[in-house]
């Protein structure tokens, strides 16, 4: 296959309305060339409608999609000369591995000779060499996909959507599928838009990950910068786990419980202010450690639960509040010997102290 | 808990249960197994055995024999495969873009629509048929209707042929049509539409490419099912054909109701049976049968 480069996807206010409620609320969406970006939300969040609209099958009320420098929003989805996976990859029964892979580029009448070596070489770029004579209903889920990508891919769009194609998989496979699509996607280059509604999944893969719910874009941002800096409660609790403790601004500082909390940054919203505390950031404080630059918290353990690789450790704090911390289960660490009941001290260092808005819902 | 001749614990005594299962679940078919061998099995066995019984009460060939000697019967199967042929290719030009566009409507606006599909379907057959006599004929609605709009001058001959048993068996058959159709049609999801249009297959191309021959198997059953139906129809040809268009059915009732001959109406039963039988065996090899027998996937 060669390698494509990728079109850049300019989004600017697309709206899609169902009666009173919004599907899309004025969308404005910037994706670079050859991006791998993941929408990602709850069902119902709008995430599929925005990629049925970037494909074609959806007709929004108004706005602009511009793939490149031209304007695509009029145009049918088979003038758009885009890939897209099915979340149930959609091959076609009545046609064979090939068949299928070869379905585009007879469409767009390219020789038998040059069809015949593209199918051979998008069966080798997913791996199926030599699968090209089975039915599809000989084929297991995992090859299935690898089919629909190999379909997808074959006439060279320099744009590839993909609506949760993995979902149907199981953990292995998907996690091992990930990657693969990563690399692809490393070696074609062409912009991908990824749909899934699942967190890990979209940490793993992205370049960029926007989130969005109830039609609205909440943001925007890399895996890691929406992990550590959310825009919202909603963000925070979609991706990852967190307890949020209401603050107080007040004009030099951020305060929990009458007390002043080092941060990094101050929020400049006044009001409706949160500190988010992700499990796996807290610490237990040990006898004689530097808490500069920490905030320190007096818990009640309430609750020990083992998981496996880690274990969670259920906390209240003085004032009622509940949160939860998240240890290792290493041997011979100081924090094995807590015990339902103790009261203990935690720390959280300034630069994990992050304060979100609440809101976003 | 006893300890069985086979050495494991309650080995016996679990496979008594499952044979005990097994058994009441077969007790269910036994009243439709008997209404099957009462009125079917005998009844056609007996018939068979009379198909080859002669005027002078021995065996003989001589129903089928006239058969292939008199042209008259000839003209009465081809006649019988005509209308078969023709009702079915016409429920097929209505069928399936009436089907297609079912299967495209959201589910509670294509309930009711299928509902006046099948409306007609729950109304005695009888009644229909009158009904398009009435319609029909020389001072009928239609052609009433046809003369004071100036569409035509002389009354039509509407009934009491070709066309009218036509119209009427149609009409009739339609359903048998349409509901495994648009059952195969449900059955094809959107997503396939899709896909194609995605991969840059025009609408017309999607169609022909991926949907019609995915929705084939369901034709195949309604076609089938209209065919075979109207081999053996009997009321409509006798009603709206005015005798002019016989059918193996009416000619078998001819046989028994003037002539009171039950080897020759046997022997006619016979022969259409095993032609039924020969064209759904030709029929399976093209399209699995389950499909007509089964009624979807």
């Amino acid at each position: 296959m060669s390698t494509t480069n990728g079109l850049p996807i300019s989004i600017s206010g697309i709206t899609k309305r169902y009666g009173n409620l919004y599907a899309l609320d004025n969308i404005d969406l910037e994706i670079k060339q050859g991006e791998f970006l993941t929408l990602l939300g709850p069902s119902g969040s709008g995430k599929t409608t925005l990629l049925m609209a970037l494909a074609g099958f959806t007709r929004p009320d108004h706005g602009s999609i511009k793939f490149g420098d031209e304007e695509i929003i009029l145009k049918a989805p088979h003038q758009r000369g885009v890939g897209m996976m099915f979340q149930n990859y959609a091959l076609f029964p009545h046609m064979n591995v090939s068949q299928n892979i070869s379905y585009p580029l007879r469409l767009r009448k390219v020789n038998k000779t040059e069809i015949a070596e593209r199918v051979n070489q998008a069966l080798e770029t997913v791996q199926l060499t030599g699968f090209g004579d089975r039915g599809i209903n000989q084929l297991s889920g995992g090859q299935r996909q690898r089919v629909a990508l190999a379909r997808a891919i074959v006439f060279g769009p320099r744009i590839l959507l993909m609506d949760e194609p993995l979902s149907a998989l199981d953990k292995n496979l998907r996690e091992k599928m990930q990657i693969e699509l990563r690399h692809l996607h490393e070696e074609l280059g062409m912009t991908t838009v990824y749909v899934t509604h699942d967190q890990r999944e979209a940490l793993t893969m992205s370049d960029r990950i926007v989130v969005i719910n109830n039609g609205k874009l909440m943001q925007c941002a890399t895996p890691l910068d929406l992990y550590d800096y959310p825009a919202n409660k909603f963000v925070a609790e979609f991706i990852g786990e967190s307890a949020f403790l209401k603050v107080d601004h007040q004009g030099d500082g951020i305060y929990f419980d009458g007390q002043k909390l080092v941060v990094e940054t101050l929020p400049k919203k006044q009001k409706d202010l949160l500190l988010m505390v992700r499990p796996e950031r807290l610490m237990v404080m040990v006898d004689g450690q530097n808490t500069k630059d920490m905030n320190i918290f007096n818990v009640t353990v309430s609750e020990i639960v083992y998981q496996g690789e880690t274990k969670m450790i259920y906390v209240i704090l003085d004032d009622g509040v509940s949160m939860s911390m998240r240890l290792s289960t290493r041997s011979g660490q100081p924090q094995n010997q807590i015990d339902k009941g103790d009261k203990i001290k935690l720390v959280l260092h300034k630069s994990d102290t992050t304060v979100v808005v609440d809101g976003g819902y | 808990m006893s300890i069985s001749t086979y050495g494991h614990v309650n080995e016996q005594e679990l496979k008594n249960h499952a044979t005990k299962e097994r058994r009441i679940l077969l007790g269910l078919t036994y009243p439709a197994v008997f209404c099957v061998i009462t009125v079917m099995v005998i009844p056609v066995a007996w018939l068979f055995y009379l198909s080859f019984i002669g005027s002078d009460g021995n065996f003989s060939l001589e129903h089928y024999q006239r058969m292939l000697d008199s042209k008259s019967y000839a003209r009465i199967f081809l006649m019988t495969f005509k209308v078969s042929l023709l009702t079915t290719v016409i429920c097929i030009c209505i069928g399936y873009p009436l089907a297609y566009f079912l299967s495209q409507l959201p589910a509670r606006v294509a309930n009711i629509c299928m509902l006046s599909v099948l409306l007609p379907f729950w109304t005695s057959l009888l009644v229909r048929t009158y009904s398009w006599l009435v319609l029909l004929q020389r001072k009928g609605i239609i052609n009433q209707a046809g003369m004071d709009m100036g569409f035509w001058d002389e009354p039509l001959k509407l009934v009491h042929n070709l066309s009218g048993t036509l119209i009427g068996m149609v009409h009739i058959m339609l359903p048998f049509l349409i509901l495994p159709l648009y059952a195969s049609m449900k059955s094809i999801p959107q997503d396939y539409m899709k896909a194609s249009s995605n991969l840059g297959a025009t609408p017309t191309q999607s169609f022909w490419q991926v949907f019609f021959p995915l929705s084939l198997p369901g034709l195949m059953a309604g076609s089938l099912i209209v065919f075979i139906l109207s081999l053996g129809f009997f009321v409509t040809p006798a009603i709206l054909g005015g005798g002019k268009v016989i059918m193996v059915a009416m000619q078998i009732t001819n046989n028994i109701e003037l002539f009171y001959d039950w080897g020759a109406a046997s022997a006619l039963g016979v022969v259409l049976l095993v032609m039924t039988f020969g064209i759904l065996f030709i029929a399976s090899k093209l399209v699995r049968l389950d499909n007509v027998l089964g009624g979807g996937h």
